[in-house]
């Protein structure tokens, strides 16, 4: 680390209030113009130790917290939610609490925001919730001695910890700690605040961050301005896999504000003093690329089932081609997913500040210090000498333009000697974004006599280019490729290894109808024990990401489809046909909740009748990844057998996260995400030709827009204190597709087995009823 | 470049800029508001949206030449954080956002709509709302929020 600055010298040129043996945050508590976290200058610093308590709280003389988190805000409410488990933890009120998220310099490295791992990472017995615990402990030893009294017989309110039977002998934080460090390792035997007597987590407290949004105060990345900044406009190729043949820089030559053309193997763009210059610059430029070439989209889903493959087995019970060759009734179909876009409403942008020998990046990353790490890799600086600040952004859903565009600016700073700031033009964070994966996918489903399913074959074939860069492939995304920096090595392999260590369900790869039985142990929320999950992974032509409900979406849209089709072929309720082959409780308990709630009536789909608008509903449930949430869908909808149009009138939706932090931010999440899970069932699909990419803007990828009528929506939220906190943002989205799709079966007996359901599409269907 | 005048939020400012530059850069860049935003630069998502005469204009698409003069309003211009515009209290109180990137598009469209027709059905709000887009889905949320205005306004 030479040269590299302690936490506390960063602190302290930061340029805020420093007393001796002062508690470092202090430092940072002047709250900026919109309420919120101040952006503060200084050097980087590369290890924050997540086991001591101070890289998690500090307490100043006034008593206020501030906090740090490595979960960042990406409009899933996780700032407010963060704030309700500190104040809760330390019985301090919300507005005491001051928390900054994922900022390298100063708050501990907790990797990447996302997988709906931020509610199990900090809301169990460990980092920030385990910190609190462990502070709010210390804290009432400290005020035991201090009062004479026994910890036992004290009692903590609004951040004073007072004798319980005498309210005279009272100290606050700020008087026992204020201003010092906690010197104190993380204590995993330190209580957490029973959650039957929470009075601020478990509430519906209001955002903290929405006065702010809705009067235009808040920064966004997109509005950091610093000193000197001039803009940059990267020049991308036609399609992933073009390479530069030539750059002719004197045809900007004179243009105003042009400062720098910056070319780095494939990589290149245009400094300019002003954005609409840099803009008009990047569209002059003479470039020349080599031609790209794409499989046709018509025939991609045979395409991607002749590629080399890379194969696994996530479970194998040997057993399954013979159950299913002496089975009453084999039930098989073959679903299809497209590739899709996380579509953010704002064009990626980032801001960094690149000098010989230290870098800022201003991001809206998702992943802080790995970005770091590939920006020091980009720069060739150490990475102890890269300060990424997390800045909000347009809402991501897994993988948006932030961490490319992060390497964009940078590239483009450390070119042109100045702060650089990179906003993506809409097709260049469209045409360029990590897809979500597409998927075929096959199901072959055996069934006894009696209507039992004895064997479930489960073959699935999706593509793949880079994934999120993590600490070290900036490759994985199209400017670390363009730079010179491969994607993710993908080495075919056939056959699969047989499976071992544990049942791991991460992906939902396996249906929650059957066991999971690896070496042994059973894993799976279902009782079918002759099972088979293959899949085979390929090469696409397209960079590829986790897009909210990453695979577990796609794997969910078949298992949950194929067990309707068993159903209605057996002439039996979807709802107790579930439930017949599960054996997860908290399954159960949700499939019957969204029933119940639904006002779900018993009987086989479909529904008969033969009116031009028919009605039907339609039922699916999950394990978010095998651990991750429970929740089930009933959806109900309309099918205009004419047009070929499906409205959805309404969604309900049962949900268990464990011990539930905030009603209301859970029930957004929900409602979000069903409603994005609607626009992508019906709509949306990424297009191209034999050269590039089609979906470059709002035309050619259609998102349902603030027009579109919505369905309402209900939520029936379990909450299980006495359970682990799990992930609340990607659970209901995973059933969308099914749920819509069975809905519309049971209104028209057409089976939808191609997303996204379009008029033509669901037309064809009907066609064949 | 020309200098220009323009009057953002009741004040006067004078610019120094390409005439053809949008007036969306103008604002974010030269006048460092933070309410207008870049979302699509061709004016089919709303997060540029800024009211003039009453009118939602898409600033990213409005050459700032066009504009010499006229009184702009940006989602800075309604109201504070300690004195909300009422639909901005509306949307506080509904809890309509997630991310909030899409804030600025869809409370100015639905503003200037309700304001010009305080007695539109839903359907004529949702047709209003057509080209405005909230990537997030608060759907439901925002419009228990414009909803909300939209009485407020007939009372």
């Amino acid at each position: 680390m030479s040269g590299a600055l302690s936490r506390r010298d960063f602190l302290k040129q930061s340029g805020g209030l420093v007393v001796s043996f002062s508690l470092a945050p202090l430092a940072r508590l002047e709250p900026s113009r919109d309420g919120l976290v101040q952006r503060g200058g200084g050097a980087p610093r590369s290890q924050i130790d997540a086991k001591q308590v101070d890289s998690w709280i500090g307490i100043g003389a006034d008593g206020r917290v501030t906090a740090y988190s490595g979960k960042c805000e990406l409009g899933q409410g996780m700032h407010t939610t963060q704030v309700q488990l500190i104040a809760e933890e330390l019985a301090v009120p919300i507005d005491r609490v001051t928390l900054i998220m994922c900022d390298t310099s100063i708050s501990p490295d907790q990797g990447t925001t996302s997988g709906s791992q931020s509610h199990p990472a900090n809301f169990n017995h460990q980092n920030l919730a385990l910190a609190c615990a462990t502070a709010r402990e210390a804290l009432v030893g400290l005020a035991a001695t201090r009062l004479g009294v026994p910890a036992d017989q004290l009692t903590v309110t609004d951040g004073v910890v007072a004798a319980k039977n005498d309210a005279s002998k009272q100290v606050s934080y700020g008087e026992l700690v204020g201003g010092k460090k906690f010197s104190l390792a993380l204590n995993p035997n330190a209580k957490r605040r029973d959650p039957r007597s929470w009075k601020v987590l478990g509430t519906s407290v209001p955002r903290v961050d929405l006065p702010s949004l809705v009067t235009g105060q808040m920064e966004f990345v997109q509005n950091v301005r610093v000193p000197g900044m001039v803009h940059g406009r990267v020049v991308r190729p036609p399609a992933v896999g073009a390479t530069l043949v030539s750059v002719d820089e004197s045809s900007v030559q004179g243009m105003p504000g042009v400062i720098k053309v910056v070319v780095r193997k494939n990589f290149v763009g245009v400094v300019a003093e002003k954005p609409w210059q840099a803009i008009q610059a990047a569209g002059k430029l003479k470039v020349t690329w080599t031609p790209a070439s794409l499989p046709r989209q018509a025939e991609f889903y045979d395409y991607v089932r002749k590629q080399p493959s890379r194969d696994a087995l996530l479970v194998d019970s040997r057993d399954v081609d013979e159950t299913l060759s002496r089975a009453a009734t084999v039930v098989k179909a073959t679903y299809r997913h497209p590739y899709q876009m996380h579509g953010s409403m704002g064009s990626s942008c980032a801001v960094a500040d690149v000098q010989s020998d230290r870098a800022t990046v201003w991001s809206s990353t998702q992943s802080a210090y790995p970005t770091r790490n590939g920006v020091a890799t980009l720069l060739g600086l150490p990475p102890e000498r890269v300060r990424v600040v997390f800045t909000r952004g347009s809402g991501c859903y897994g993988l948006n333009g932030a961490d490319t565009v992060s390497y964009d600016a940078a590239l483009l700073s450390q070119a042109a000697g100045r702060p650089v700031r990179v906003q993506l033009s809409r097709k260049d964070e469209m045409a360029f974004e990590n897809y979500g994966q597409p998927y075929v996918i096959e199901q072959r489903v055996a069934v006894d006599r009696d209507g039992n399913i004895v064997a479930w074959d489960h073959e699935s074939w999706s593509a793949t280019l880079g994934n999120r860069p993590g600490y070290d492939t900036p490759g994985n995304v199209i400017t670390g490729t363009l730079a010179g920096f491969q994607p993710a090595a993908f080495a075919p392999r056939t056959p699969a290894p047989p499976p071992s260590g544990r049942f791991d369900n991460g992906s939902n790869a396996a249906p929650s109808y059957v066991a999971g039985c690896v070496a042994g142990a059973c894993g799976g929320t279902g009782s079918v024990k002759s099972e088979r999950v293959l899949t085979h992974t390929i090469r696409g032509p397209f960079f590829t990401g986790p897009l909210r409900s990453p695979s577990r979406l796609q794997n969910t849209f078949a298992h949950e489809s194929v067990m309707d089709e068993i159903a209605a072929r057996l002439k039996m309720d979807p709802v107790e046909y579930r439930l017949r082959h599960l054996r997860d409780p908290r399954l159960i308990d949700v499939v019957k909740a969204a029933a119940k709630a639904a006002k779900w009536q018993s009987r086989p789909s479909p529904r008969g009748g033969t009116g031009a608008m028919a009605n039907g509903r339609g039922i699916a449930c999950v394990l978010y990844e095998g651990d991750n949430g429970y929740c089930a869908l009933v959806a109900d909808v309309d099918v205009d057998r004419n047009s070929g149009r499906i409205a959805v009138k309404r969604f309900v939706v049962a949900q268990d996260c464990g011990p539930i932090s905030s009603p209301d931010g859970m029930k957004n999440q929900i409602e979000g995400g069903v409603l994005q899970g609607m626009s992508r069932a019906l709509g949306e699909e990424v297009t191209w030709d034999d050269a590039k990419v089609t979906s470059v803007d709002w035309r050619t990828y259609r998102s349902l827009t603030m027009g579109a009528d919505m369905p309402a929506i209900e939520s029936v939220l379990i909450n299980r204190t006495e359970g682990e906190a799990m992930g609340a943002g990607e659970t209901a989205i995973t059933l969308v597709a099914a749920a819509i799709g069975n809905a519309v079966f049971d209104a028209t007996g057409a089976r939808l087995r191609e997303v996204p359901f379009t008029p033509e599409r669901v037309k064809a269907v009907l066609g064949t009823v | 470049m020309s200098k220009m005048a323009l009057r953002v939020n009741g004040r006067a400012h004078t610019v120094d800029v390409d005439p053809t530059t949008p007036l969306l850069y103008v604002l974010s860049d030269d006048l460092e508001l933070r309410g207008p935003k870049f979302g699509c630069g061709l004016g089919l998502c709303g997060a540029c949206t800024v009211i003039v005469k009453g009118r939602a204009v898409r600033s990213c698409v409005t050459p700032v030449s066009t504009m010499e003069g006229a009184e702009i309003t940006t989602l800075e211009g309604l109201g504070t954080i300690e004195k909300p515009h009422p639909i901005q209290r509306a949307f506080i109180d509904a809890q309509a956002a997630q991310c909030g990137f899409c804030l600025n598009g869809v409370i100015l469209t639905a503003k200037a709509f309700l304001d010009q027709n305080p007695r539109a059905t839903e359907p004529q709000i949702r047709q209003a709302m057509s080209g405005v887009l909230c990537r997030c889905f608060t759907h439901n949320r925002m419009y228990d929020a414009i909803k909300k205005y939209a009485s407020e306004k007939r009372s």
